[in-house]
């Protein structure tokens, strides 16, 4: 239920809108809860509107650090 | 799908898994509860029991607002539903949830009353736009996470000058729910060690307000994403919590949680909710400040005053589970009826109807059926 999916911002449209792709699928959604979206910035994108915007270097940290559990333990200090 | 995939990464998941069984303390156990449904969803599809050792156990809590609904919430449905000249517009997956005398949204609809799936509230905005002579309720339930949605679409009503839209607010608030687990549990019979905390509720309202609980209760939260590098990560993390002797709040989901949340989806919230002073909750009962109604101001598009909606308490069917099963106390397989009585077709509690709650997780993966071999680090 409270599923949410990060989506690329295409377009921006009158009222608070957006084009987005989600997985190459073209749907418009709102943005009426979020601020100071651009064109190429990811949302998370929950029953019709975005909730707020993926900070992608956060995405990348995030990934960098699951990818130090697969270092041995030694290798990781 | 970008920032999807990546965190589906099978090798990487093993490695995390290793890491995991190289630090826990053989010698103690781990009980950790996700909160949310989408985190039971996520341990389920992609097996991650198997890549934990033994005696770090997942217990599945009550974060699916499908399954926490009370029945009566649905009767009430019906009956709005029921009355002249109305569309009640829904979520797909409150359709199918057992109400009284073998009823459910659907079987309402099979027998003629106008019930719509939508896949947004906006879309329930649109049907009343294009319905002028009819009624249209938005059938609202969900967490913080789906609460600010239920207010674009009333502030777009507004906007749009529409006298034909309401809502019946079924908001349910998270930090209740956790405390009402947290507090039944604890003193010698303590079940929960740690809390794997809301993914997109945390979004929204943020880090902060979970920063009392570890205070409060001892025990450690990691906020996570509900892919499944983000549930084992989170596990990781909560783990060196309880091995180091901390009990804080931490966030794996950093790219899409801050410590403040999403200020203005928060202020809109704010501006057109108040909470319940009670509200019922599958499983939990009666959970004080639990909930959200629409504020006096907002009362022409509030379905209970418009339709006189009143309050229905109904018990579950005797045989279910559900209730136990979402205070984690029990698990599908200790139910009778799962899986045979009970199954996602013909579903008897709510666990079985939402894909996010334990009993459908467990049975659509097979869960129950496999037996659990423990991998060796």
């Amino acid at each position: 239920m409270c599923l949410a999916i990060p989506v690329k911002v295409v377009e921006l449209r009158p009222d608070q809108m957006a084009l987005v792709d989600v997985g190459g699928v073209r749907k418009e959604i709102s943005l009426a809860l979020v601020d100071d979206i651009e064109v190429g910035d990811y949302v998370v994108l929950h029953v019709g509107c975005a909730l707020q915007r993926l900070d992608q270097q956060e995405a990348e940290e995030t990934l960098q650090m699951m990818a130090e559990a697969g270092l041995l333990p030694e290798a990781a200090q | 799908m970008k920032y999807i995939d990546e965190f589906r990464d099978g090798k990487l998941a093993q490695a995390i898994g290793a890491a995991i069984r190289r630090e826990v303390d053989p010698a103690r156990q781990y009980n950790l509860m996700e909160f949310c449904g989408g985190h039971t969803h996520a341990i389920a599809r992609y097996g991650l029991p198997d890549l934990l050792p033994r005696n770090v156990r997942m217990i599945h809590g009550p974060g699916c607002p499908v399954c926490v609904l009370p029945i009566g919430r649905i009767d009430n449905a019906i009956e709005i539903a029921s009355q002249a000249n109305v569309i009640l517009c829904s979520f797909g997956d409150t359709l199918r949830v057992p109400a009284s005398g073998q009823m459910s949204l659907l079987k309402a609809k099979a027998r003629g009353f106008d019930i719509r799936m939508v896949y947004s509230s906006l879309d329930a905005v649109t049907i009343a736009q294009n319905n002028p002579d009819q009624q249209v309720v938005f059938f609202a339930i969900g967490f913080e996470t789906t609460t600010p949605t239920t207010a674009v679409a009333v502030k777009k009503a507004e906007a749009l000058g529409l006298s034909n839209f309401s809502v019946f607010c079924n908001h349910v608030l998270t930090p209740a729910a956790l405390d009402a687990i947290l507090a039944t549990d604890s003193g010698a019979e303590t079940l929960v060690h740690g809390v794997v905390g809301p993914a997109h509720v945390s979004t929204i309202i943020g880090s902060a307000p979970y920063e009392a609980f570890t205070v409060r209760y001892r025990k450690p939260l990691v906020i996570a994403g509900f892919e499944p590098l983000d549930v084992l990560q989170s596990v990781r993390m909560l783990v060196r919590q309880l091995n180091e002797g901390r009990a804080e709040v931490e966030n794996e989901y950093t790219r899409t949680v801050t410590r403040e949340g999403n200020r203005k989806a928060q202020a809109m919230v704010e501006d057109m909710f108040e909470l319940r002073p009670s509200f019922e909750w599958r499983g939990l009962g009666e959970v004080p400040w639990s909930a959200l109604q629409l504020r006096e101001r907002y009362r022409l598009f509030d379905a209970e005053a418009r339709f006189h909606v009143e309050k229905r308490t109904v018990a579950d069917a005797k045989a279910c589970e559900c209730g136990t099963i979402l205070r984690g106390l029990k698990e599908p397989k200790d139910c009778k009826i799962f899986g045979t009585v009970c199954t996602p077709e013909n579903p008897v509690g709510a666990c079985m109807v939402s894909s996010e709650g334990a009993c459908a997780a467990y049975y659509t993966y097979g869960r129950f059926t496999i037996p659990i071999t423990e991998a060796t680090a």
